[in-house]
């Protein structure tokens, strides 16, 4: 074999990598001057509010729930070994609000909200929907994508804040029920502890993980293929890249704001 | 009106049109034909924009297609989409009226559903049907409902994307006789694919066939019967035998 054809290889992989990324860098900016020009289309607006909020809510409360009694279950057993177990309430505070919020639901949004938006514009692209938005004189961008990435910046940050005090109440419900501690001192402990810092990072990793997700599903979406099977790689496309981008987009934001 | 000028686009190693020279005179309707994938949809979506040919020009009213107010162009454009592309999400009647909801076209709500409603009556669809959404209609109200659409902003030029595929047959000649009432009573200017020899006579007053990326042949659909030309006379007569390749 050629020494040369495993770099070859690589550079073929390195090439398309970068031009993956060029095109989805050009694709947001394109979202993002469409979101700031005229003209608005506040329906569709008000439909991805909904869709990305309202509707995402029972989801997120209940991941959000779930992993904060969890979280407190397992802190307590892992506290036991070195006699830790009374920090259940800073931990599962700091841990819900800084890293399993934003994380758990930037990745319940790109299950629910990335997929729906890639299969319903991959959909309509499929059905010419889309060139029929644009003979009727309306850009594609601005009535499809701009509303929807919108929407999830204003409404992650809220589903984030949402799910984190649930997360800390699921804690608390087990921390006071099961494990003994009291509810006035679990409370106070988790306020306490609590900085401004660890809030706001948990609402701009929020705002970050939610353009992430409608733009994921809005490119894949935009540019799927033919047939149900474009449709199917579109969707299965767009959930993939957002919730990987998700993940490493918090591993760079809790270096920004929390590296020593 | 409309000039195609040696208009080229291929995808990838796919040349689809190779040189596509056609005029289309103002208030006439011109039906392309041609076997599928010769590239008949690719030709309309060039003039429409939505496909940037390779090379070659094309002219509406003898300016360039892509130069110019992109909104205004379009306004003087309707279209009827193969499959309807109704926007699932809307009821009929703001699917009808939707370039008069929004831009530069936009009326007062009430005013658009009486438009929708209008344009509904005039394809033969009843008012109750304004408040329906799209999946809730057959193939046949489907198309007429994109009629209604591609009429309601009165447009100068209308387009017919295989108006009668997955239609039968009385459906098919209830469209074309509506399509062909239309465009006369609106003194448009329609382009119009097909397979469907039915619709041919239906509705062209002139006549051209795409093979191979271009025009093999055009003229007055009075002529076609008597054309000569070998690609024509095969297609017309949906024969196997002949300079058109088919695939068995």
């Amino acid at each position: 074999m050629n020494p040369l054809v495993p770099l070859e290889r690589l550079g073929r992989a390195v090439l398309l990598a970068l031009a993956a990324i060029g095109r989805i860098t050009r694709f947001a900016l394109g979202a993002a001057s469409h979101i700031l020009r005229p003209p608005f289309y506040p329906r569709e607006f008000g439909h991805a509010l909904m869709n990305v909020g309202w509707l995402s809510l029972p989801v997120v409360g209940l991941t959000a729930i779930f992993t904060g009694g969890a979280l407190a279950l397992q802190i307590y057993a892992g506290g036991a070994r070195f006699n830790a177990e009374a920090v259940v309430p800073q931990i599962v505070a700091i841990g819900m609000v800084r890293e399993l919020g934003p994380v758990l639901v930037g990745l319940m949004i790109a299950a629910r909200v990335t997929s729906s938006i890639a299969a319903e514009i991959a959909t309509m692209k499929v059905t010419e929907q889309i060139d029929a938005l644009v003979t009727l004189s309306t850009h594609p961008m601005k009535y499809l994508v701009a509303p929807r990435v919108f929407a999830a910046l204003i409404v992650v940050p809220l589903l984030v804040g949402i799910g984190d005090i649930i997360g800390i109440a699921g804690g608390y419900g087990v921390g006071v029920q099961n494990l003994g501690f009291n509810a006035a001192a679990y409370l106070k402990n988790t306020v306490d502890f609590l900085e401004p810092l660890d809030v706001i990072s948990s609402l701009v990793k929020g705002a970050v993980f939610g353009v992430i997700a409608a733009l994921m599903g809005c490119y894949y979406g935009m540019n799927s293929g033919r047939g149900a099977q474009g449709v199917g790689r579109a969707t299965k496309g767009s959930v993939e890249a957002a919730a990987v981008m998700i993940l490493a987009a918090n591993f760079v934001l809790t270096g920004v704001f929390f590296s020593v | 009106m409309i000039a195609m000028r040696g208009v080229h686009k291929a995808f990838g190693a796919n040349r689809v049109l190779q040189g596509v020279d056609l005029e289309v005179g103002k208030g006439t309707s011109m039906v392309i034909i041609g076997g599928s994938g010769t590239g008949k949809s690719v030709a309309l979506k060039c003039i429409l924009g939505l496909i940037r040919p390779d090379a070659g020009r094309i002219l509406v009213d003898g300016k360039d297609a892509g130069s110019g107010d992109r909104d205004a162009f379009l306004a003087r454009f309707g279209m009827l989409f193969q499959g309807g592309a109704l926007f699932d999400s809307l009821p009929v009647w703001q699917n009808v009226s939707f370039r008069l909801l929004r831009g530069s076209l936009k009326r007062p709500l009430e005013e658009a559903r009486a438009v929708a409603v209008d344009k509904l009556r005039r394809v033969g669809l009843k008012a109750e049907v304004a408040d329906l959404f799209p999946a809730e209609l057959s193939g046949g109200m489907q198309k007429r409902v994109g009629l209604a659409r591609a009429i309601a902003a009165e447009p100068e030029i209308i387009f017919f994307d295989e108006p009668t595929s997955g239609l039968d047959p009385i459906m098919s000649g209830v469209i074309n006789d509506l399509i062909r009432e239309i465009v006369v009573e609106m003194g448009a200017t329609a382009m119009t694919i097909t397979h469907d020899m039915r619709s041919v006579r239906a509705i062209a007053d002139n006549v051209a066939l795409l093979h191979g990326g271009i025009i093999k042949w055009t003229g007055p659909v009075a002529e076609m019967d008597d054309s000569g030309d070998p690609y024509l006379d095969q297609f017309i007569h949906g024969r196997a035998d002949g300079p058109i390749e088919a695939v068995r």
